[in-house]
């Protein structure tokens, strides 16, 4: 990392806004029994406790503190996010990576299970997954990665395929370097910068997805998360808007700064290409 | 000629999209397999509603005693065949359950990519010809917003604002079935119970075309065709509607073909919220009611729903760009 | 610098249609010198034609987009001067008359005719918006007059071509429509800037005829911009010569061709290549009787070879996915290459020269045929098969900016070969830092990334990698052309000087007659895949046997205009 992308990078107000608010998140997550020491699935007070009424953002049907379920969801939220995202950046990376580098038959047949899967209506089949395997962390992470992967593996094949024809490229094989080495060492570093930055962005996605499910009834049960209060406040949305606004608000705001850090990540690895 | 030369492209789109149809069902054997219990009691309906004689029908139906690949032939021969099988829940052929779903779900997409794509171009074009104006500035905030928003979050939250706090529009439902309009009002009435669907599931998709159409319009501008243009004496307006939109369009439609699947599944969600009677809805019934075989159902129809629309998408493009050779791959 | 100041050879000129004085662009405040254009002062006259030649950054371009200001602003702005068209300041012109101006008094000719065309529009549209913005004429008036022009600049087909869309044309034709485009109003001056530096030779030759020939018809005035100077000397009544945005010479093309007076245009002039071939020193009798490279029938087919319909086109007859039809590249190719000696590959774009040469260094892999290197078979050869056989033939890659690994340091980008070849770490990177000393660069480049380097220099780091194998034969694919006329001259040089030094068989491709006449004492011509002449440089320039290779020859730019020409070798100045 050198100074000119620091200087990109975190000169830019957009980046510095959202890291901050990621920050956030990310202490809450990790810090969440000691930042709020109630159990959000625990009945901690009267129902529907308006907020700043001793609670901080309220209770709900239950008498659950809000701001406990909000702080103990990032928790859920992000850890299904992250790894769902690392697991399919793996996954079609590797596939792309494959498909770029060898062309022909292996191309072929990659992109089209490839297509196949940016076909499928892939809500629906994230569904059926968690269905069918039964709601748990790790269904849902599966869920999640099985239908984000494909975005990554043509990023990453084209990325290598231009790579890969690249007089630098067809030096090392006139040189004998073997196919290990250059797919490695020469190619995918090169390659670095858009997957950093797709996968990235696909963790902000990870997050919609993933509280989509959870607010349909298909999250990880006994993990408070924030799609899921807000499935459950939605009964009480005339009496009880804030069950379902805050919640969101926090779902908002965080996909929003992964955005803008991802955006701003890309801007500064590719100051030519920065969007005007 | 050209007319002609369509009709074989389309043909052999369709021809292109058997294995992805056959891909749909081999998943959906794959499911089968995975779910807890044999295929039967699946296909029945977990919870029950089926009887025992029925489950030994189905086991012999879907040859359960045979080698997995047989299943699967099975299997295949039955959905093609467009037995989807029948729903103890519902008390009704999957495939008509479906089809009578469906509807309203087209009624929901089709209003959506209009709303979408249309406001997009146009939101688009204002900010890409007012770049590092306060109409671009206001246009871009509102679509990175409206990009990080989730959509049954926003459909509550429009919900709270205009029906329960406005009451402009209705919470919920396709139209009012005690009031028995005809006609126009009937079409006016579900016209006001579309708004707000088709708003939610809009959103993000607006804002995703928005930011694609701002970025190709300024890359086109800056094209060298552009620099000719302008070389030749033709005005900047002249310029971008004549020259810069239409090749701009293009990278919007392709995209747009490639969303029709998230939007389809975006709709699971905004039918929840609003009670919309489609497939998205039904999907999220059968979810509760641990009707599998009906989810199964839903999920090979709208990925059919998918390609179809994708070749839609196909020939609109094959329309607007001369490059692509009709009747060959590109 | 002495700059010198511009002659005032403009007196001579008839009756100036374009007086540029004292032109300068600024550019913003990132870029490596603040302007682009420095006080710039030029006149075009009436039906004359005025070549600005210079290298790349030269600010030769943007002073011709200047003209009629489509400079990318804020960015680029004219900061000073004034552009008179017929008295009238361009510079202080509003947008309304301006537009009235452009493709209306001056039209502009591009560069690259595939990109500067919109691909959705017919061509005819796009000449026919011209018409409708600067005429009151009607439409079927405007089609005839479009047509009327495609007929002028011998277009094929015009009523047909109207209809057309630019990617149904060839590059000759795309550029003969840019040319009509800017003639169709018949305007004053027409600014062409480099128009034929996207097509082959030929196509060049036939392009350059046609515009002196339309200027003549119509007396417009032409300012043309160029890097070559064999195009000047076939076009030019007078020459500006550019540098860093300064003029530095400006007189009749006669004088500044043959009599430069500013030291840069002499070594410019210098550095352009002879159309004679040099003089070789007699060859060493032994080593011409060992073939090195032996190839017999060599095919090599792009695309799926049209056996038999494929399973659509069975089950639907006609409907097939329209398989791309295969192109031979390479058609039954023989050659036999001696040790030691220097063969240009010459074609234009689609010969197959380039396909031939990654074929016989394993990049391709050949469908028929044998290819027989020092007494090994390559034809046919897995990737590991090769890996023993790398160190015989080596390749100095087209690119100097893609040829270079953007991550690695220059001197582990040398060494990696000969470590590969078994050689240990330290010996292979000692070598490194002999070989960058002997193709003219410091020994502690080693250290450095390849970013740091000029195009010249990285290419000389290009060659001293594929020399670190000790390659018997050393295939040039182009190595030149991405380069500056000046920097070519010394890439060219520091290659004739190391094979000679190592005894190094060179194959070189390249489409430039010049540069081939320049390097080798051999030439074979291909066309289509097939080879359809062989023999010495020095017998095929004088007496060319096949139809290709004359046409080939007459095409070159500025063949009539001979430069002295240097006995046997140049002076080495590496």
């Amino acid at each position: 990392m050198n100074t000119s992308f620091r200087v990109r990078f975190l000169g830019n107000p957009r980046v510095l806004l959202g890291l901050i608010w990621l920050a956030l998140v990310v202490i809450g997550a990790v810090a969440a029994p000691l930042i709020a020491p109630l159990d959000p699935f625990a009945i901690s007070g009267k129902p529907f406790v308006r907020p700043l009424d001793g609670f901080l953002f309220g209770t709900d049907s239950l008498g659950r503190s809000v701001w406990s379920g909000l702080v103990h969801g990032a928790r859920t939220t992000l850890l299904i996010a992250v790894i769902a995202t690392v697991a399919a950046v793996a996954f079609g990376g590797l596939l792309g990576a494959l498909s770029g580098f060898y062309g022909g038959r292996v191309d072929n047949i990659l992109m089209r299970l490839t297509e196949f899967f940016q076909t499928i209506p892939s809500f629906i089949f994230a569904i059926l997954l968690v269905a069918v395997l039964s709601p748990s962390t790790t269904s849902v992470v599966v869920a999640i990665a099985t239908v984000s992967w494909p975005p990554i593996a043509r990023i990453v094949r084209a990325e290598v395929m231009s790579l890969r024809s690249r007089e630098f490229i067809q030096a090392a094989i006139t040189l004998g370097e073997s196919d290990s080495v250059i797919l490695f060492r020469q190619i995918l570093p090169n390659a670095l910068s858009p997957l950093i930055v797709t996968g990235s962005l696909l963790v902000a996605t990870a997050i919609l997805t993933e509280s989509a499910l959870s607010f349909l009834g298909l999250g990880a049960p006994n993990f408070m998360s924030w799609g899921f209060m807000i499935g459950a406040g939605r009964s009480f949305l005339r009496d009880a808007w804030w069950l379902v606004a805050i919640p969101g608000i926090a779902i908002l705001l965080t996909v929003l700064s992964i955005n803008l850090v991802g955006e701003g990540l890309n801007d500064a690895l590719n100051p030519r290409l920065r969007t005007p | 000629m050209r007319g002609m030369r369509l009709v074989r492209f389309i043909l052999t789109r369709l021809l292109q999209a058997v294995p992805v149809v056959l891909g749909v069902v081999v998943l959906n054997f794959l499911l089968l397999q995975l779910a807890p219990g044999d295929a039967a009691t699946v296909l029945a309906g977990e919870a029950g509603g089926a009887t025992p004689e029925y489950v030994e029908q189905l086991r012999a139906r879907f040859g359960l005693d045979k080698p997995v690949i047989v299943q699967l032939g099975l299997y295949l021969k039955n959905i093609l065949l467009l037995d989807l099988g029948f729903s103890f829940r519902n008390n009704a052929p999957v495939l008509g359950l479906i089809l009578d779903r469906l509807w309203p779900t087209l009624l929901l997409m089709g209003a959506t990519l209009v709303v979408s794509v249309g406001g997009g171009v146009v939101l688009g074009v204002i900010a890409a010809l007012g770049v590092r104006t306060w109409r671009d500035h206001l246009i871009s905030i509102v679509a990175v917003i409206a990009y990080a928003t989730p959509l049954f979050w926003i459909g509550l939250m429009l919900i709270l604002v205009f029906s329960i706090r406005l009451d402009w529009f209705p919470t919920s439902g396709m139209e009012n079935v005690v009031a028995f309009h005809e006609g126009w009002a009937r079409v006016f009435d579900i016209a006001r119970h579309l708004v707000l669907p088709t708003i939610t599931l809009s959103l993000f998709y607006l804002a995703l075309y928005t930011r694609l159409m701002r970025a190709t319009v300024l890359e086109q501008r800056g094209a060298e065709y552009a620099t000719t243009a302008r070389a030749k004496g033709l005005t900047e307006r002249a310029i971008t509607l004549r020259h810069v939109l239409r090749n701009a369009l293009l990278p919007v439609i392709t995209m747009a073909g490639v969303q029709v699947g998230a939007l389809l599944g975006g709709s699971v969600v905004v039918e929840t919220v609003f009670a919309w009677p489609g497939l998205g809805q039904l999907a999220y019934q059968s979810l509760f009611a641990r009707d599998f075989n009906l989810l199964l159902g839903i999920f090979f129809l709208s990925a059919c729903l998918v390609v179809i629309v994708n070749i839609l998408v196909d020939v609109i493009y094959v329309l607007l760009d001369p490059r692509i050779r009709v009747g060959g791959q590109s | 610098m002495s700059s010198a100041k511009p002659q005032s050879s403009a007196a001579g000129v008839s009756e100036p249609v374009l007086e540029i004085r004292d032109l300068s662009v600024s550019l913003p405040a990132w870029a490596d010198r603040p302007r682009a254009v420095n006080s710039v002062s030029l006149t075009v006259g009436r039906g004359e034609t005025l070549c600005v030649v210079g290298e790349s950054g030269s600010g030769k371009s943007v002073m011709a987009r200047s003209i009629l200001r489509l400079l990318p602003e804020p960015h680029l702005r004219i900061s000073g001067g004034a552009i008179l068209l017929d008295g009238e300041d361009l510079a202080r012109a509003d947008d309304r008359r301006m537009r009235q101006i452009r493709g209306g008094e001056i039209a502009m000719i591009f560069q690259e005719p595939m990109v500067s065309l919109n691909p959705l529009m017919t061509v005819g549209r796009q000449i026919d918006e011209i018409l409708e913005v600067h005429t009151s004429w009607g439409k079927a008036e405007r089609r005839r007059r479009v047509i009327a022009t495609f007929e002028d600049v011998r277009l094929p087909e015009p009523e047909r071509i109207v209809d057309a869309y630019p990617h149904e044309l060839s590059g000759g034709q795309r550029q003969r429509v840019m040319i009509a485009m800017s003639l169709v109003l018949e305007p004053k001056l027409i600014i062409a800037d480099e128009p034929t530096t996207a097509l082959d030779v030929t196509t060049e030759a036939q392009i350059l005829t046609l515009l002196k020939e339309l200027q003549t018809k119509h007396g417009t005035a032409l300012l043309f911009i160029t890097h070559n100077f064999g195009v000047v000397a076939e076009i030019a009544d007078r020459v500006a010569v550019m540098r860093f945005g300064e003029l530095v010479e400006y007189g009749p093309a006669a004088n500044v061709l043959d009599n430069p007076q500013h030291a840069y245009t002499k070594a410019l002039i210098n550095a352009v290549p002879s159309l004679v071939p040099r003089k070789h020193p007699p060859r060493n009798a032994e080593a011409l009787s060992e073939p090195i490279l032996t190839v017999r029938g060599l095919e090599k087919t792009y695309g799926r070879p049209q056996s038999g319909p494929n399973w659509l086109s069975r089950i639907l007859p006609g409907l097939g996915q329209g398989r791309r039809s295969a192109v031979r590249a390479v058609n039954k190719v023989d050659l036999d290459i001696r040790r030691g000696s220097a063969v240009a590959l010459v074609g234009e774009s689609g010969s197959g020269k380039s396909t031939l040469a990654r074929c016989l260094i394993g990049l391709e892999q050949a469908d028929a045929g044998s290819a027989v290197v020092a007494g090994d078979q390559i034809v046919g050869l897995s990737r590991k098969g090769w890996r023993p056989l790398r160190s015989r033939v080596q390749m100095v890659f087209q690119d100097p900016f893609a040829s270079l690994n953007p991550r690695t340091k220059v001197g582990d980008i040398i060494a990696r070969g000969a470590i590969l070849q078994g050689e240990s770490a330290d010996a292979a990177l000692s070598q490194a830092r002999n070989l960058l000393d002997l193709v003219g660069l410091d020994a502690k480049a080693a250290e450095r990334f390849p970013h740091e380097f000029s195009g010249g220099q990285r290419q000389r780091i290009g060659i001293a990698r594929a020399l670190a194998v000790k390659p018997d034969i050393l295939i040039a694919d182009e190595p030149v052309s991405a380069l500056d006329v000046s920097v070519q001259k010394q890439v060219l040089d520091l290659l004739d000087d190391l094979r000679r030094q190592f005894n190094l068989t060179m194959l070189f491709i390249t489409h430039d007659l010049r540069v081939a006449a320049h390097v080798c004492e051999d030439i074979i011509v291909l066309k289509n895949g097939t080879i359809v002449e062989r023999g010495t440089t020095a017998d095929i320039f004088a007496n060319p046997q096949h139809e290709y290779t004359r046409t080939l020859l007459s095409s070159v730019p500025g063949r009539n205009w001979q430069q002295t020409i240097p006995d046997g070798y140049p002076a080495r100045h590496v």
